[in-house]
C-alpha cells in the first residue's frame, strides 16, 4: 500500500522534471546537481538551490533599486549583478532565468532603460515561476523520502 | 585506454625487435619499464565512483607505487578559488566526488595567502622550491580558479603563482562562464594547464589528475637527483620548458587525440632514457579517444565547447 504510493510520488517528480525539462526552466546542468547527490552528501541538491534562492532575491532587489534611479542609473553595477546571477543561474540549471538575464545584460550594456525596466519584470516573472515549481519538486521528494523512512517499520508487525 | 594502449605498444615493440634476433634487446627493457610505470599511472587515474571505495583501493595502488618511490600514499590536495557562492559549494562537490582534499576562497588574494606567497621570493633562485617546509605553508597539488573575479582575476592569480619561485610548479587551471579565446589563449600561454568553461562537470575534473601526478613525478625525481647535481633549480627551470616546447616542435601530436597527448606529457618527464623510436612509435598508434576527452583548448579553434550540444544562448543574441 505504501510502496504504491512511492511509486506515485516518484512518478509525480518525474513528470514535474520531464515538463520544467520540456519547457527549458531546467537544463542538463540541473541532471549534474542531482548525480552529484548521494549518501555522502544528501541534502546537496537542497542546500544548493537554497543558496541560489537567496543569492538571486538579493540581487533582483538591487537590480529593481538601481533602476529605480531614475538620473544616475548604473548600468555598469546593473551588468554586474547580472553576470553574478547568470553564472549562478548557469550552475543550477536554471535556463530561462539565465537566458533573460543575457538579453537583459544587452538592454543595460545600450543603456537602455524602458528594455531594462521590461526584462527585469520577465525576469522576477521567470524566477518565481522556477522557485515554486522547485519547491514543488522537493516537496514530493521529502514526502517520498518520508514514506519511505515509515514503510519499514511497519513490515517488520 | 591507457592500459590498452601500452599493450599495443609492447606488442609493436615485440615485433619490431624480433627481427633482430636479439634476446633481450635492451631497448625492449627500457621499453616496458616505461610501459609498466604507464600502467601504474593509468591505474591511479582511473575514477572510483564512490569515495569510500576509491580511498581503500587508491590507498592499495598508492602502497605499490610509493615502494617505486613515486607518489604518497595521501590524498591530492586541491585549491578552489571562485567569488562565487554556489560556484564554490559547486566545485567542491565535484572535487571531493573525485576524492580531492579541498579547500574553498573567495579571492585570489585569501588564495595566495593560503598558499603562503611571499612576494619576496620572485628573485631569489631556490635548490629544492617544492619542498613544503621551504616557503610554502600548505601542501596544495592544484589550484582551480575563476577567470572573473573582483579586485584580483584568476589570469593575475596565476600570473602570481608563477612568478613564484616557490608556487609556480603547482598546476592552475582557470574556469570561466565565457568562451572568448583571446582568454584562454593568455591564460594558456601564462602557464595555466587547462581552461574550463563553466559550469563544470565531473568529466573536467577527471582531467585534473594527470597534472598533479605529474608535478609530483617531477617533484620526487628532483629530490632524489637534488643530491647529485648542486645546480637542480636550473635542471627544474629546463623540465619546465621541456613538455611545452615538445607540444609546440611536433605539429603531428595536434592531431592525435588528448588522452594520447597527456600520455606523452607524463613520458616526457625522463624517468629513463626515452629512445627516440619510442616516441615514433606514440605517434603512429591510431587514436582511439572516447568522444568527451576533447581539448578544451579547442574551444578557442572551434568557436564552441566541444562536449556542449546544446547551444549556450537559445536563440537570443546578445551584443557582447
Amino acid at each position: 500500500m505504501l510502496g504504491f504510493r512511492a511509486d506515485r510520488l516518484r512518478a509525480d517528480m518525474n513528470r514535474l522534471l520531464a515538463l520544467l525539462f520540456h519547457q527549458g526552466v531546467l537544463d542538463e546542468q540541473f541532471l549534474q546537481l542531482q548525480q552529484l547527490q548521494d549518501e555522502s552528501s544528501p541534502n546537496f541538491v537542497s542546500e544548493v538551490v537554497n543558496i541560489y534562492f537567496q543569492e538571486s532575491e538579493r540581487l533582483l532587489k538591487n537590480l529593481r533599486a538601481l533602476l529605480i534611479e531614475r538620473d544616475l542609473t548604473d548600468y555598469k553595477k546593473m551588468g554586474n549583478h547580472l553576470n553574478q546571477l547568470m553564472g549562478s543561474s548557469s550552475s543550477i540549471g536554471a535556463n530561462r532565468v539565465r537566458n533573460v538575464c543575457i538579453a537583459f545584460r544587452a538592454n543595460s550594456e545600450q543603456n537602455n532603460r524602458a528594455g531594462c525596466l521590461r526584462a527585469l519584470e520577465v525576469l522576477e516573472h521567470e524566477y518565481c515561476y522556477l522557485k515554486s515549481k522547485l519547491h514543488e519538486l522537493f516537496q514530493i521528494e521529502q514526502q517520498r523520502v518520508l514514506g519511505a523512512g515509515v514503510r519499514y517499520p511497519m513490515q517488520q508487525n | 585506454m591507457w592500459i590498452l594502449v601500452g599493450l599495443c605498444l609492447q606488442y609493436k615493440a615485440i615485433h619490431l625487435f624480433s627481427s633482430s634476433s636479439l634476446s633481450p634487446s635492451p631497448s625492449i627493457v627500457s621499453l616496458s619499464k616505461t610501459h609498466l610505470i604507464n600502467l601504474r599511472i593509468s591505474f591511479l587515474s582511473q575514477k572510483s565512483p564512490s569515495s569510500s571505495s576509491s580511498s581503500s583501493s587508491s590507498s592499495a595502488m598508492g602502497s605499490s607505487v610509493a615502494a617505486m618511490g613515486m607518489v604518497p600514499d595521501s590524498k591530492f590536495h586541491v585549491l578552489a578559488v571562485d567569488d562565487s557562492v554556489i560556484d564554490r559549494k559547486l566545485i567542491e562537490r565535484l572535487l571531493k566526488t573525485s576524492s580531492y582534499q579541498v579547500t574553498t576562497v573567495d579571492s585570489g588574494s585569501k588564495a595566495l595567502e593560503f598558499l603562503g606567497y611571499d612576494p619576496g621570493n620572485g628573485s631569489i633562485p631556490s635548490v629544492s622550491s617544492n619542498h613544503h617546509h621551504h616557503h610554502q605553508e600548505v601542501d596544495v597539488n592544484l589550484v582551480i580558479t575563476d577567470y572573473c573575479m573582483p579586485e584580483m582575476t584568476g589570469y593575475d592569480l596565476l600570473k602570481k603563482i608563477k612568478g613564484s619561485t616557490a608556487l609556480r610548479n603547482i598546476p592552475v587551471v582557470i574556469m570561466s562562464s565565457e568562451n572568448v579565446p583571446a582568454r584562454i589563449n593568455r591564460c594558456l600561454e601564462e602557464g595555466a594547464e587547462e581552461f574550463f568553461l563553466k559550469p563544470v562537470r565531473l568529466s573536467d575534473v577527471n582531467r585534473l589528475r594527470p597534472h598533479m601526478l605529474k608535478t609530483k613525478l617531477k617533484c620526487d625525481k628532483l629530490e632524489r637527483t637534488s643530491e647529485d647535481h648542486p645546480d637542480s633549480s636550473q635542471s627544474q627551470a629546463l623540465e619546465q620548458q621541456q613538455p611545452r616546447e615538445q607540444e609546440q616542435s611536433q605539429p603531428l601530436l595536434q592531431q592525435i587525440s588528448t588522452s594520447l597527448q597527456d600520455q606523452d606529457r607524463i613520458q616526457s618527464v625522463p624517468l629513463l632514457p626515452t629512445p627516440p623510436q619510442e616516441q615514433e612509435q606514440l605517434q603512429l598508434l591510431p587514436p582511439t579517444p572516447p568522444q568527451q576527452s576533447n581539448n578544451k583548448r579547442k574551444a578557442m579553434e572551434d568557436g564552441l565547447s566541444p562536449d556542449r550540444t546544446r547551444p549556450r544562448y537559445n536563440g537570443i543574441t546578445t551584443m557582447v
